[in-house]
C-alpha cells in the first residue's frame, strides 16, 4: 500500500531461539506489526536460523513441557482445533505483506549451515552483527525472542 | 470501484488482522474492503490498525459472534 499516511516505523526481532511456540510468537508479531502497517526485518541466528533449512519450520521442541515430544503433540493438537495458523502460512503471509528475513552468516559457519540447505526464497539478506544493527538502528520496537 | 469480501470466520490470532491487511494491499483506492469474523479481539484491533494505516472504516455490524466491518481504501 503506498498511502501518504502509512509511518514507516520498524519493529525487528532477533529470532534467536528454535523452539516452535518462540518461533510462533516472533512469526505472530512480526505479522501484526506488519499488519498495522510497520516495517518488519526478523534476524535469524543460532537455533533460531536452524528452522530456516528445507523442511525444519515445524521441527523445534517447545520451550516448556516438551516432555520428549508429548507437549509438542497435545499443543499442536490444541493449535489444530482452535484453528491456529501453520507456521508456513505465517511465514507466507509475512513475505506477501513484505517483511524481511535476514540470516546470520556466523551461525551458518559455526554451525556448518550451507546456504543450499535454506528456504532461500525467503531470505532477503545475509549478514552479522553489523546488519542487525543497521537494522535496528531507527527501530521502534526490538525484540529478542 | 470495486467490493471486496474476505471472510475469517473461525480463524484467530494473527489471521484477521493479516488478511485484512493483504486485503487491502490488493485494493485500488476507493474499493471497499469488508472483513467478515468472529475472533472477538481482531473486532477491536481492526479498526487500531485502519487508524494506523490513515484509512477509514465505513461501517460496524455486529450479529451474535460475527462481526463485520467494512473499510474505504
Amino acid at each position: 500500500m503506498t498511502d501518504t499516511a502509512e509511518t514507516t516505523d520498524k519493529a525487528v526481532i532477533i529470532v534467536h531461539s528454535g523452539d516452535l511456540d518462540k518461533i510462533y510468537s516472533a512469526l505472530i508479531v512480526g505479522n501484526g506489526a506488519l499488519a498495522m502497517g510497520m516495517d518488519v526485518s526478523m534476524y535469524f541466528t543460532f537455533w533460531g536460523l536452524q528452522r530456516l533449512k528445507k523442511g525444519g519450520l515445524e521441527k523445534g521442541p517447545l520451550s516448556k513441557m516438551h516432555m520428549l515430544g508429548l507437549g509438542k503433540w497435545m499443543i499442536n493438537k490444541r493449535m489444530k482445533a482452535a484453528n491456529v495458523a501453520s507456521l508456513e502460512k505465517l511465514m507466507n503471509d509475512y513475505k506477501e505483506l513484505g517483511g524481511k528475513i535476514l540470516a546470520c552468516e556466523m551461525t551458518m559457519e559455526i554451525m556448518g549451515v550451507k546456504a543450499e540447505e535454506l528456504r532461500t526464497e525467503w531470505i532477503d539478506e545475509y549478514g552479522a552483527v553489523g546488519t542487525y544493527v543497521n537494522e535496528a538502528r531507527d527501530a521502534k520496537i526490538t525484540l529478542f525472542i | 470501484m470495486t467490493d471486496i469480501e474476505i471472510d475469517t470466520r473461525g480463524e484467530t490470532c494473527p489471521v484477521p488482522l493479516v488478511e485484512c491487511r493483504k486485503a487491502l494491499k490488493k485494493a485500488s483506492e476507493g474499493d471497499e474492503v469488508t472483513i467478515l469474523g468472529t475472533h472477538p479481539a481482531s473486532k477491536k484491533e481492526i479498526p487500531m490498525a485502519c487508524k494506523a494505516l490513515g484509512l477509514e472504516i465505513i461501517g460496524v455490524e455486529e450479529k451474535d459472534e460475527e462481526w463485520k466491518i467494512k473499510i474505504r481504501r
